[in-house]
């Protein structure tokens, strides 16, 4: 079956009283990215109160399909034929059409639901509803009206031409990028962070990134890595600013000046400190990591209110009550976890200690801190100065 | 300053050698099985290949197969030849510190067709005992593989040796030798060595990469491994690669033109670099240091500095290296090789792989040492607990 174009349903921005016209703007940008390296010509656009992908010619329906799966905001994806309005013996043979190529078994339960936008057609909804129901039953007779339950909804509405559609494509669900402010991502190369990102992005929520790495601990490769995990969370986030950190001096002064056992502890503190200075810079409205309660020495409650601690934008954990089995089926879903997990060292674990502090004490660590009081606040000063920022964005 | 010292891994391209595969890929690129001229054309750059390479070898040009590099050519000796000969025995013997390519290939011929594989040990400084392969030898065996040159420690195995010991015990035994790392440094001769079938790799010697050949003694029975349009005989079917097979053909004529004196240089060098290695407390240098190691390869242990974090240390200086070797550094696991050579513990993942090729200059050597000497008592201060 070919078709037209695609109704785009939305779920949660429809309510949204006033507002509602940026929150479609925004779903209309963010099918438009999605759709940029997808073969064929789309127009997307806004029409009484509906979004709407016109495929102009040839395009690749499953491509099509797969990357409007991508979008937050949508709920629904419904493949529409479209044809022009005539009268209603000539709609009749459309709809029996497209029964035939749709459900060719034909002895599903259905209904019609006509809806005439274009007043000036003669007849009105109800009339069309029961011309069409009849015609189908002539053209099929297994097939049996069922208007509370029924399997197949025959949609067909009459505007400037007359959509035909009845299947409904699952989106992601949540709200598009870009309607609920910015928040800094702490991007490492694991499984977690990526899905952290992914979820808060589903939130309507625009993604940017920081990542710390430590040559000469870590590799390009490393780096690469981070660079296509962001690439790929990018899908669905939409371009993400990445902030690459030389973390190596600072780690390699902590080494020199604090306890090992707090370690990593006191880093993460520093990288959250870091990650909130260009937080605030580009107006991010808070922070993003993956920990998860308990899974590491680092991720105890105690760990994260030691690392919270140094924060005044609030920090969100998307995973903080998930089991690493949810977080690596999510992280297969959107396509991360094969490559988060090739073996590059990153630069949380070259220092770590063989038994790191479980419950550390916030006052103690702090007091560790002062150690560092001759010489962090330069070497933090060059670590942000020589940030290296680029934009990701998937495909080309 | 950019020192390239990771020859093991991959070479630059001869020049001339980048010049004639242009040429022929984009002037002269006939199929060579067209009937008309410009397959003829094709055709020619391939025998002139194989007749260079079988007037190195001293063995007959026929006797020469072009394969896509290293990998492929060991996967046709061994599993051609255990194919073939499967009638006579299914037993096979090599060493324990073999490439990849042979270590995986023989234990696809274990799990998936049934043959038994014996893996000989080696010594400490990584050759193989003799006497072991003696007793390794029984009425079953059909095919012996020993590399030539071990890749990660630059051993020289005794091929001649544990050929002739084959060939006491039953002529009919083929024996095969991966001489990846020792074609173009040594001069081979298959047929006085009794080596009934030799691999080597074109990017190893200034060649192109994707580029190889198995040499297979014409007395061989070999079964192809991949079938198509019956090209070279039928044993390695597709359009031969004719731009790399030229070229492969013109790096083996320059590499081992001045050959004696490029590895006098290159031993020179070695020696040099194991003289200002042993002056930092705490190296070694596995394998032999002498003439029983190749002339090019360096492995070197730096105790308490991780091979990877040196390795990008040296990276920042311009200094390009492997850990270990180059072809298992996606899976950063100890090396096979180290752990048969019985390398001390605190080596194991510390170690890193200097190899030289004939344009490596001393300055390269110097500033290496020089950097290695202001690097790694920096390095030894942050070790991990």
């Amino acid at each position: 079956m070919r078709f037209h174009s695609f109704l785009i349903k939305y779920g949660e921005i429809g309510i949204k009283g006033k507002n509602r016209y940026m929150f479609e703007d925004a779903l209309v940008r963010q099918i438009r990215y999605a759709l940029k390296d997808v073969d064929g010509e789309f127009i997307v656009h806004k029409c009484h109160g509906r979004v709407y992908v016109d495929c102009e010619g040839e395009y690749d329906y499953e491509e099509t399909v797969e990357s409007l799966k991508k979008v937050f905001g949508l709920v629904g994806i419904c493949p529409v034929v479209r044809k022009p309005v005539r009268e209603i013996e000539e709609l009749k043979k459309d709809i029996v059409a497209y029964v035939g190529e749709m459900y060719p078994e034909g002895n599903k339960t259905f209904k019609v639901e006509a809806r005439r936008a274009n007043k000036r057609y003669p007849m009105n909804s109800m009339e069309i509803n029961c011309e069409l129901g009849e015609t189908v039953l002539d053209a099929y007779p297994e097939m049996k009206v069922d208007v509370h339950h029924p399997d197949v909804k025959l949609n067909v509405e009459i505007r400037e031409e007359v959509y035909i559609y009845s299947e409904i494509i699952p989106g992601p669900g949540g709200m598009p990028v870009g309607t609920n402010g910015s928040a800094m991502l702490l991007l490492s190369g694991g499984i977690d962070s990526p899905v952290a990102g992914y979820m808060i992005a589903k939130r309507g929520v625009e993604i940017e990134a920081v990542y710390f790495h430590a040559p000469p601990y870590t590799s390009e490769r490393a780096k690469e890595k981070v660079v296509d995990l962001a690439k790929l969370v990018s899908a669905y986030a939409g371009p993400i600013k990445l902030h690459i950190v030389n973390f190596t001096d600072i780690q390699l002064y902590i080494y020199e000046k604090c306890p090992h056992d707090e370690l990593t502890i006191i880093m993460r503190r520093y990288m959250m400190r870091i990650a909130e200075h260009f937080a605030k810079k580009d107006g991010c409205l808070g922070l993003i990591t993956g920990e998860s309660i308990g899974q590491v020495a680092s991720q105890t409650m105690q760990s994260l209110a030691a690392t919270n601690a140094v924060c005044t934008l609030p920090v969100y954990r998307p995973l903080i009550g998930f089991d690493k089995k949810e977080i690596v089926e999510i992280s297969e879903k959107i396509d991360t976890y094969e490559t988060s997990i090739l073996p590059y060292e990153d630069c949380c674990t070259i220092f770590v200690a063989k038994h790191p502090v479980t419950k550390p004490n916030v006052e103690r660590i702090a007091k560790s801190e002062l150690n560092l009081t001759e010489k962090i606040d330069e070497l933090m000063q060059t670590a942000i100065e020589t940030t290296e920022v680029i934009t990701v964005a998937y495909g080309g | 300053m950019e020192v390239y010292l990771d020859n093991s891994a991959t070479t630059m391209c001869y020049p001339e050698v980048g010049e004639l595969v242009y040429k022929v890929m984009c002037r002269d690129y006939g199929n060579p099985s067209s009937m008309h001229r410009k397959g003829v054309q094709a055709e020619h750059y391939i025998r002139e290949s194989k007749e260079t390479i079988a007037r190195l070898l001293k063995v007959n040009a026929k006797e020469i197969f072009f394969t896509s590099g290293g990998t492929e050519s060991d996967n046709l000796a061994l599993i051609g030849c255990a194919r073939a000969n499967r009638r006579n025995g299914n037993h096979l013997i090599t060493s324990s510190i073999e490439h990849p390519a042979i270590l995986n290939t023989m234990r696809y011929l274990e799990e998936e067709e049934g043959f038994r594989v014996t893996y000989l040990p080696v010594d400490q400084k990584g050759r193989i005992k003799l006497e072991a392969l003696k007793e390794a030898l029984c009425p079953e065996t059909i095919l012996v593989s020993i590399m030539y040159v071990n890749n990660e420690v630059g051993t020289v195995q005794p091929v001649q040796e544990a050929a002739r010991l084959v060939r006491q015990y039953k002529p009919s035994i083929l024996f095969h030798t991966d001489a990846v790392q020792g074609y173009g440094k040594y001069r081979i001769y298959p047929k006085r060595m009794g080596i009934d079938l030799l691999t080597a790799s074109g990017h190893k010697i200034h060649g192109p990469k994707g580029t190889g050949f198995l040499y297979i003694d014409s007395r061989v029975k070999i079964r192809p491994i991949v079938f198509g349009g019956e090209q070279q005989k039928n044993i390695r079917s597709g359009t031969e690669n004719v731009p790399g097979i030229a070229g492969l053909g013109l790096a083996s004529k320059m590499i081992y033109q001045d050959l004696e004196m490029k590895n006098a240089l290159m031993r020179e060098l070695k020696n040099r670099f194991i003289e200002g290695i042993s002056k930092i407390e705490n190296t070694t240098i596995h394998g032999f240091t002498d003439e029983g190691s190749a002339p090019h390869i360096i492995s070197v242990g730096v105790a308490g500095v991780r091979s990877e974090v040196l390795l990008h240390t040296l990276e920042d200086k311009g200094i390009y290296v492997s850990s270990g070797s180059a072809c298992s550094s996606n899976h950063p696991s100890v090396s096979g090789v180290l752990k048969g050579i019985g390398a001390a513990r605190e080596y194991l993942d510390a170690t890193l792989r200097f190899s030289m090729s004939e344009f490596t200059t001393k300055e390269e050597i110097d500033y290496t040492l020089e950097t290695l000497y202001n690097c790694i008592p920096m390095l030894r201060r942050y070790t991990r607990h």
